[in-house]
């Protein structure tokens, strides 16, 4: 019951990057979105929560409290998967909130040395560089190539290092990649009904080829014309979701560049959570600066393939596939872009199937970029629970819409003996595509 | 904090399930209200066990306790008003039992209200209490401040849906009250412990009643020039006896802040809508219907629109129960009122309550369940300004003495708390007050379950020793 007053003055944030009041006023700490956040409901805890987050934000801004290692365990820990801004009313921009606290973070809270250099190595060094992805992406098929992989899991050494969950998680290296294709233009079938840019993504150009080759067969058949842009690079998000935002605002600058080069109908991407940062690059910016009309121009364009293609209507004839599915709403597509009925509607017009609802389809699965190498554990319990909902729609397939959570629910199913296969909306259209 | 109590309960709970750093406690030193006050220690039991030995270390030691679910109270109920120990229930969130057959469930404390509906809809089956934040608050506050909710006009409040109740008194010791049936002999100590606020014992399983879901609804958007027309059809309606399954007001100004969220439809250039449900058997419902659409015409409704799916039901009543929520967009706090006035009062009440706020230069937003006169005027502020904080208490405070005036009370649904127990006094006399304290005392004797709730500041015998106001940090947010 003693209250020293005696506390530490801290300077709270500082510079350009951070949350301001008028966002994270908008917080009435009424409570709503706890139940919708997958840490609070993993552990019942209020500094675990969005309102408390938001609290501590204010807390560490008004120089109360300390911007330390507490403070930074509980923003690590968020997933960043925005159901909270769905659950809110206020209209709380939780994603931008957290984004702006990671790159104070990133400014001001040392980390160790091991972290600090991963996080260098994989966001300035990797990430915004095709030929290091390049270089990367052949050194690790080597390793899952030559037996080395298949040696080091008998043996138990990951195990042994505590990485064979992240191990699991981890892609397998796709035979050919995708770089091959960028500055192609991929005519339409039949009439020309749009012209489009396709985003290719960045690992996904190493790990998701046969995805990228899918979306485009698929676009293509519904009459689009789909050209890859050369230069363009990774869209950021990874960075941003960071804190490291320098980066992130680089390769936007780049982005812009490349796609808005020429005039397009749309820009389109299979990755929600690349869509979902493409489309906030204004929030990159200050409204003066040069970028920022670009921004808002690209930003109009900018679309996911599910929305753009429910928009569209879909032209190409599709075979009859008798299949039970399920959904899993992808977060950054469901909460970060509010696009909920268009991939249900694809997958409805499919011939045959039938789509089964997932209990809360619209939490994460625990993927988050790259929370489940940072914060596996509490990723795979948030797996676990979703493996679970999954399995009891007792359908062979589950449909998403982003790469990351086709690789955690993979993992999932695999993990959890669901015998369940795990399909993107692309994938599941261009199976049935009559051609 | 004695660091003794602190290192006693992590020997049985484990270092996870307690918090005492200053960073962790200012995480509970707030809730839904404006209130602010922090605990000494806050720690996460799972089980019953769990509960009788913090129970009973802090009766060892005289330490205030005081039970929290998720925070969303409105009345600062889960605020450890003097500090002490705060119990909060978010990991004994489990459903023990579902009995459909005989229509009744137990819970631990912990379960969110509307994970109880989601568990058994499917079957046909709900929980009634609808309290406007059911998709987080927990069932152990609902118990403790009896919450409401719109549905309420119909169904009733908690108690109605309560049964049964497994607490742990302040002696450590574990009661089970009523059962799983409706009446049990004896007194109704499940009737008086539920709405007690945690000052009697603290709950540890709480055995519901579950309802049949209606054969059928319809819900229905009558739309007003006037905010006179909107509060005299309800007069109508109460006068006719049609008893729909809810009645809502939200005026003008309220309803175009929940629009710009919602998207639901409502009516922009309106001064006030109703948002009216009923339910049960077809036939009915049918009936009941066009006789309110008959009222609603006759006190001059613009428009009555009738919801034509599911679908558009669901998004009146999300743009309904999230309306507090919404006012954040417009400002950056908000302190809402809980009053009570008789029906056929509304029409005066609220030209009164706009005058008030005129009087202190506030905009005050009406959003209220209609139907039972539960009046929820929000006053709109920002925190920043502490002058303004104290004007909108101000304006509070006159707004609750004129429902007294009128006939009715200070608190519909969201409780007591800390944030009107100075007001009780306008409400009862002091043999009233005493009677109650009566019963506090042979329940929880030393004062030390969620002290500094209900009772006007120095009414409670056993609070002498405990700190006189409470350890806050932060100005009000």
């Amino acid at each position: 019951m003693t209250e020293t007053r005696t506390q530490k003055q801290v300077k709270g944030f500082v510079g350009d990057d951070k949350p301001s009041w008028d966002d994270y006023a908008r917080c009435v700490h009424c409570g709503l979105c706890l139940n919708h956040c997958p840490t609070y409901r993993l552990w019942g805890m209020e500094a675990d929560s969005p309102r408390g987050r938001i609290r501590q934000m204010l807390l560490v801004d008004r120089g109360e409290l300390e911007l330390g290692d507490g403070f930074v365990t509980h923003i690590d820990r968020c997933l960043d998967c925005r159901a909270c801004e769905t659950a809110c009313p206020s209209g709380v921009e939780y994603g931008k909130l957290v984004e702006f606290t990671r790159a104070q973070i990133e400014q001001q809270h040392p980390r160790g040395l091991f972290s600090r250099l991963a996080r260098d190595a994989f966001f300035r060094y990797l990430l915004p560089h095709p030929r290091s992805i390049d270089l990367a992406a052949r050194l690790t098929k080597i390793y899952q190539r030559s037996g080395l992989a298949a040696f080091a899991r008998a043996t138990g050494i990951l195990k042994l290092l505590g990485l064979d969950e992240r191990e699991r998680l981890m892609p397998r290296i796709d035979d050919r990649f995708f770089f091959s294709e960028l500055g192609k233009t991929f005519p339409a079938q039949g009439p020309r009904r749009a012209r489009v840019a396709f985003f290719a993504g960045c690992i996904a150009q190493v790990t998701f080829t046969k995805l990228n080759e899918a979306t485009i067969r698929v676009l293509t058949a519904n009459g689009c014309e789909v050209v890859v842009p050369d230069g363009q690079l990774c869209c950021g998000a990874l960075a941003l979701h960071a804190g490291v935002r320098d980066v992130a605002r680089e390769l936007a600058r780049n982005n812009l560049e490349a796609f808005l080069r020429e005039s397009f109908d749309a820009v389109v991407t299979n990755a929600a959570g690349c869509g979902s940062t493409l489309k906030e690059y204004p929030q990159l910016f200050q409204e003066g600066d040069a970028e920022y009309p670009k921004a808002i121009a690209f930003q109009a364009k900018m679309r996911d393939v599910t929305e753009f293609l429910a928009d569209l209507g879909l032209a190409a004839p599709l075979k009859e596939l008798p299949l039970r599915v399920t959904y899993q709403d992808s977060c950054h597509l469901a909460h970060g872009q509010r696009i909920r009925e268009a991939p249900r509607k694809l997958i409805c017009a499919v011939p045959g199937v039938e789509l089964v609802e997932m209990f809360r389809s619209d939490d994460c699965c625990g993927s988050a970029g790259i929370y489940n190498v940072t914060e596996t554990a509490a990723s795979m319990e948030i797996l676990e629970e979703k493996m679970r909902y999954a399995m009891a729609t007792k359908a062979p397939v589950i449909v998403t819409a982003n790469p990351g959570c086709l690789l955690q629910l993979r993992a999932g199913a695999a993990m959890h003996g669901t015998k369940q296969e795990v399909l993107h909306v692309v994938e599941l259209l261009d199976r049935t595509l009559a051609s | 904090m004695d660091p003794n109590i602190i290192r006693e309960l992590q020997e049985f709970l484990g270092k996870q399930s307690v918090l005492s750093a200053r960073e962790d406690l200012m995480m509970y030193e707030y809730d839904g209200s404006i209130e602010v006050a922090r605990p000494d220690v806050v720690v996460f039991p799972r089980t019953t066990q769990d509960v009788v030995r913090i129970v009973q270390l802090a009766n060892r030691h005289q330490v205030p306790i005081t039970g929290r679910g998720a925070g969303t109270g409105l009345s600062g109920g889960a605020l450890a008003r003097q500090g002490g120990i705060l119990i909060v229930f978010s990991r004994m969130n489990k459903i023990i039992e579902i009995d459909l057959d005989n229509q009744g469930a137990v819970v631990q404390p912990g379960v969110v209200n509307l994970d109880i509906t989601r568990a058994v809809e499917q079957a046909g089956y709900f929980f009634a209490p609808d309290p406007s934040s059911q998709k987080s608050c927990t069932i152990g506050g609902n118990v403790a401040e009896n919450a409401g909710g719109p549905h309420t006009l119909l169904y009733g409040i908690t108690t109605n849906h309560v049964t049964g109740l497994e607490v742990v008194l302040p002696s450590g010791e574990v009661l089970r009250v009523g059962g799983k049936t409706m009446d049990t002999p004896g007194y109704d100590l499940t009737g008086l412990l539920v709405g007690s606020e945690g000052t009697l014992a603290i709950v540890t399983e709480v055995t519901v009643k579950l309802t049949r879901l209606p054969e059928a609804t319809k819900t229905l958007l009558a739309i007003y020039e006037t905010v006179d027309d909107a509060t005299e059809t309800v007069a109508e309606i109460t006068a006719r006896a049609i008893t729909p399954a809810a009645c809502e007001f939200m005026d003008g100004w309220t309803l175009r802040v929940v629009e710009a969220w919602v998207h639901a439809g409502y009516p922009l250039d309106s001064a006030a809508v109703l948002l009216i449900e009923v339910d049960g058997l077809r036939e009915s419902v049918e009936a009941q219907a066009a006789e309110i659409i008959d009222v609603c015409k006759l006190n001059h409704a613009r428009e009555v629109r009738v919801a034509k799916d599911a679908k558009e039901r669901d998004l009146l009543w999300k743009g309904r129960k999230n309306a507090f929520g919404a006012v954040g967009r417009v400002s950056p706090s908000y302190y809402v009122q809980d009053g009570v006035i008789p029906r056929t009062k509304l029409p005066a009440t609220l030209r009164k309550i706009d005058a008030i706020g005129k009087k202190y230069g506030f905009e005050i937003g009406n959003i209220f369940h209609a139907g039972d006169g539960n009046l929820h005027p929000i006053i709109l502020f920002d925190p920043r300004d502490h002058g303004q904080y104290e004007r909108a208490v101000a304006a509070a405070g006159e707004i609750m003495a004129h429902c007294i005036v009128v006939g009715g009370s200070i608190t519909g649904e969201h409780g007591v708390g800390f944030e009107k127990s100075e007001l009780m006094p306008l409400m009862f006399t002091e043999a009233d007050l005493e009677a109650m304290l009566r019963v506090r005392h042979a329940m929880n004797p030393a004062g030390l379950l969620n002290p500094g709730k209900i009772f006007p500041f120095g009414k409670g015998c056993g609070e002498v020793r405990v700190k006189p106001f409470p350890v806050t940090s932060s100005t009000p947010l």
